[in-house]
């Protein structure tokens, strides 16, 4: 506990080091990164300990604030979201203190490092708080501080435009949790866990108004369809070691703000399952052909963040379910494979965008039909972008695969008994999850193959990446692997962060994931298994053409003799066959010119796909807000001592009103 | 052992799929058609070949083909052979199946794209969007059987309908069921109505176009990867449409292989019998196999 503290207070004091040396780059990357570094790697033992079985005192100050406490602890749960935080926060860190040296030019990087370790102080905080107040406090700093973070190109005018959109969503959903906890203690002298949960059983009001508020406040952060808005808008306005952290980590401390308050609302209700499960669906598939619709990395990133967040609403559905029916194993698989996947996708999201922003500094675009061949020019980012490709679509031998398991098994496991009320939606959820896991196959392969392999589109030269940014993607290229073939090991970590959801629930909480263990150690084995069978039959490969003539020539064009690079296939050719067949969601705008004549001279295609839910809903919605209060304009009119006036008027019915209550 | 042994049989006899179905195209065609081990010919063949690899490609290149059928072989120990349990059966093994298959396709659809070819990058793009329908399709399929036997591993399943029987109230079930299977299963191994493995226009391909650079040892590795996953699916089908009996080991085994060959006479029917259909087709038929398995899903839970 106190090391975790002390990180926070490490994270704090070199952020305002680096803030203070401001405009030279090296010193504050030294105190801003290194800090951030440092105090990663100090909390990382603490954390580990409490996840392997090891207790951790709470931490309980009053404090002078109504309602708040400053109480802290670290119980498993937490520590199964803190690990990805440092992780990740580590490794970010790393990979800026390069990154920005070529943008930095006329910047704070102080400042900048002043706000990254802000956020993952905060992140660290929002999970070890236990008092609603101090979760309300650390929650509006991780919301505020991405702003600064995002707007660091802020000369130009679609950073600025992303910043904004980002800073509505992150308060509307605050406004959300707010009401969230203010209805949660209302017969409550604090806002301290421990006694909001001991009132959960009984709520007077049901849970499932609670709920529905912690699913909006939280999932606005999380990024479910439709509050995801945000997350296309401002992921590629971010430099990209802030888009890894954002989009690995911060994003899921909604989810984890879902889970928490999941253990103060006492039993759930049948419906919370279908709600998250329709949620998870919506998201998932929604957010997945969104991704191969989009003609910039970054941004197709950022809808495959969509995607798999509704994957770990899937789980959350699924453990809801198990939870309401009293099937203790249902509900740990559920739970078990959402907390997993938050894991997993930390390392897998935060390595493709560290692959995206190594492109981005390489090779000066990130726009896919740009790009091409860079496999040859960046063979590390290129090899550790293939991994993280791999490992998102759920492809076995990686991580990917063995959380999505769990959430299959448990879905298909229990469908096979029950009513059809039942049993439907879990089915929905292993064919959606199906679905999901071929269209992100389709969207990867064209991210991945259309981007790093062939010719390259542009003549400019592109250049591997740094020593620094090329550690933190070897690292998390290799945790992909190790946690893939290690799954059944990291069962029995997430067993008692599971406990901590199901704790309410007594008798739920003592039979855990054992039942998946034999599934994962045989995937475990399958996928060892697929490793050396591949090695041998590449060796043999190499043995059989030893002594035999090997050469290379020009791909085949079909007789074609001069191809350009221009001519290959083009990511948005690739995409077609499936976005044309989703076009009622997509509605892909298209300017085309097509060839005419028998010499046509100049034929023109051109398409953007722009997000449905920021057009149909938000836009028009803050429109006819906008339009409501320019109505009340005539109250503005710039003459102070009609303003004083108002005060004037306002202190005296404040006051009329008191005497008269 | 014996499972092994099973294993080992189908990794053998799988390319002899192909012939059977190519003998029975050239009947049906009123030709003579090539020799039976003509599939082994052509293997042994490629194997004694140097190797030409694009002057464009990678590493990605060489990897995919060799990626591709390690992830099938490992399918075939996953598939049981009719009611004999598979070496590697676990509950919810056929997700590790599925997403076997999966791996092995975005090796074979990168190094497509490797080589910078839009044929190739066409027929890629065909592959990619044509699986993403058939998986939920397939998803569907084997949820109806796991739900109708109770059991949730293939060698479960199957050992199930062996023993207990479709019979005649679940015989709709049964019918919806394979009838989604065999579409999945023609359309994952790339026959008619999808694709068209004899076509020699590169521009309709699918499967074909898409290893149009590979050549030597790789083009090997990519057709004896192509008739284990026609194997692999294939006893998936006939798993579930006609296991065999489990008592009697090897004369059950027999059946089978009887069953499979069976299978095999039915696909060169199929395509002498039928025209490809148009690719903008494609993505209806195989929702309508998800739909055949999701309306065989509603009779199993009713």
């Amino acid at each position: 506990m106190t090391t975790v503290l002390i990180s926070i207070v490490l994270l704090i004091l070199s952020g305002l080091a680096a803030f203070t040396a401001g405009r030279s780059y090296k010193v504050a990357t030294l105190l801003g990164a290194g800090g951030a570094f440092l105090a990663c790697i100090s909390a990382m033992p603490p954390v580990l300990r409490i996840l392997l079985g090891g207790a951790s005192k709470p931490l309980h100050l009053p404090w002078d604030v109504p309602y708040g406490s400053f109480s802290v602890a670290i119980d498993p749960l937490s520590a199964a979201f803190l690990v990805p935080i440092l992780v990740l926060s580590a490794l970010c860190a790393l990979y800026g203190a390069q990154y920005l040296e070529s943008y930095s030019a006329g910047k704070s990087t102080g400042a900048h490092w002043f706000f990254f370790n802000l956020l993952v102080a905060s992140m660290i905080m929002v999970t070890i708080a236990r008092n609603g107040v101090l979760f309300l406090i650390a929650w509006e700093v991780m919301s505020i501080s991405p702003l600064f973070l995002i707007l660091f190109e802020d000369e130009k005018p679609e950073v600025r435009s992303a910043g904004w959109t980002y800073l509505v969503a992150a308060h509307l959903g605050a406004v959300f949790i707010l009401v969230f906890f203010l209805m949660l203690g209302r017969n409550s002298q604090s806002l301290d866990f421990d006694l909001l949960m001991a009132q959960g059983k009984g709520l007077p009001l049901g849970g499932g108004v609670l709920f529905l508020f912690a699913v909006i406040g939280f999932g606005a952060k999380a990024g479910f369809i439709p509050f995801h808005v945000w997350l296309p808008e401002a992921h590629p306005a971010a430099p990209s070691h802030v888009s890894a952290l954002m989009s690995g980590i911060m994003i899921k401390m909604g989810i984890y703000g879902i889970l928490r308050s999941l253990t103060l609302l006492g039993r759930p209700d049948p419906l919370w399952g279908y709600a998250m499960i329709g949620i998870g669906l919506s998201s998932g598939i929604l957010g997945v052909i969104y991704a191969l619709a989009q003609h910039d990395l970054k941004r197709l990133l950022a809808y495959h963040s969509v995607e798999n967040i509704g994957i770990i609403a899937l789980g959350i559905g699924v453990g809801l379910m198990g939870e309401a029916s009293g099937l203790p194993v249902l509900a740990a698989l559920g739970f078990g494979g959402a907390i997993f996947h938050v894991l997993n996708h930390a390392i897998f999201k935060g390595l493709l965008f560290l692959g995206a922003g190594s492109v981005l500094h390489g090779a000066k675009t990130a726009k896919i039909d740009r790009l091409g061949g860079l496999l040859k020019s960046m063979p590390v980012t290129g090899a550790c972008f293939l991994i993280g490709a791999a490992a998102i679509s759920g492809l076995p031998p990686l991580n990917g695969f063995a959380s999505e398991f769990l959430i299959y098994y448990g879905a298909i496991g229990a469908s096979l008994k029950g009513s059809a009320a039942f049993a439907t939606p879990l089915i929905l959820t292993a064919a959606g999850l199906a679905l999901i896991g071929g269209l992100a196959t389709a969207c990867f392969t064209k991210a991945f193959g259309v981007v790093f392999l062939g010719e390259p589109r542009h003549e400019e030269t592109a250049h591997e990446s740094g020593i620094l940014m090329r550690i933190p993607m070897l690292a998390l290229a290799g945790l992909c692997a190790i946690i893939g073939i290690t799954s059944p090991l990291i069962l029995n970590i997430l067993g008692p962060a599971v406990r901590v959801i199901l704790s309410s629930q007594g008798q739920m909480a003592a039979s855990g994931l054992m039942p998946a263990t034999r599934p994962l150690l045989m995937i475990s084995l399958a996928s060892t298994g697929l490793i050396f069978l591949t090695i041998a039959l590449v060796l043999i490969r190499k043995a059989i053409l030893r002594g035999r003539t090997v050469t290379s020539a020009p791909t085949w064009g079909c007789g074609y003799a001069r191809p350009t690079a221009r001519m290959q296939y083009t990511a948005s050719s690739f995409a077609q066959p499936l976005t044309g067949l989703f076009r009622p969601f997509l509605r892909t705008a298209e300017t085309v010119r097509m060839p005419k004549d028998i010499f046509p001279t100049n034929a023109f295609f051109e398409s953007h796909t722009n997000d449905a839910f920021k057009e149909l809903i938000f836009e028009p919605a803050f429109l006819g807000i906008a339009r409501l209060f320019s109505r009340l304009k005539w109250l503005q009119h710039g003459r102070v001592q009609l303003y004083v006036l108002y005060i004037a008027i306002t202190l005296m019915a404040i006051l009329f009103w008191k005497l008269r209550g | 052992m014996s499972s092994f042994i099973f294993s080992f049989a189908a990794l053998l006899f799988s390319p002899f799929l192909l012939s059977i179905i190519n003998r029975t195209k050239a009947v049906l065609g009123g030709r003579k058609g090539a020799p039976l081990l003509q599939p082994y010919y052509d293997i042994i063949k490629l194997i004694q070949k140097g190797a030409v690899y694009s002057c464009t490609t990678t590493w990605v290149f060489k990897a995919g083909p060799a990626v591709g059928l390690a992830a099938t072989i490992i399918c075939v120990f996953i598939v049981p052979f009719g009611a004999h349990p598979a070496p590697f059966a676990f509950s919810g093994d056929f997700v590790l199946l599925a997403y076997l298959l999966g791996l092995s396709r975005f090796f074979t659809v990168s190094a497509a794209l490797d080589t910078g070819s839009s044929f190739e990058g066409m027929g890629a793009s065909r592959e990619a969007a044509f699986s993403a329908l058939a998986e939920p399709a397939l998803f569907l399929a084997l949820a109806a059987v796991a739900r109708k036997t109770g059991e949730l591993s293939l060698s479960g399943i199957f050992h199930a309908i062996s023993a207990q029987g479709w019979g005649a109230s679940s015989l709709p079930i049964a019918l919806l069921t394979t009838t989604a299977l065999l579409i999945i299963f023609l359309a994952e191994n790339a026959r008619i109505p999808v694709d068209d493995p004899n076509t020699h226009l590169e521009l309709t391909m699918i499967h074909e176009v898409m290893v149009l650079d590979h050549g030597g040892m790789d083009l090997a590795f990519i057709q004896y990867g192509a008739s284990l996953k026609l194997w692999v699916l294939g006893a998936i089908l006939m798993g579930c449409l006609a296991p065999g009996r489990p008592d009697t080991s090897w004369l059950g085994g027999a059946a089978f292989m009887g069953g499979m060959c069976a299978l095999s006479v039915l696909t060169g029917v199929i395509e002498s019998s039928m025209a490809r259909l148009r690719l903008v087709r494609v993505p209806q038929l195989l929702s309508g196999a998800g739909g055949l398995a999701a309306l065989a899903l509603i009779l199993v839970m009713r």
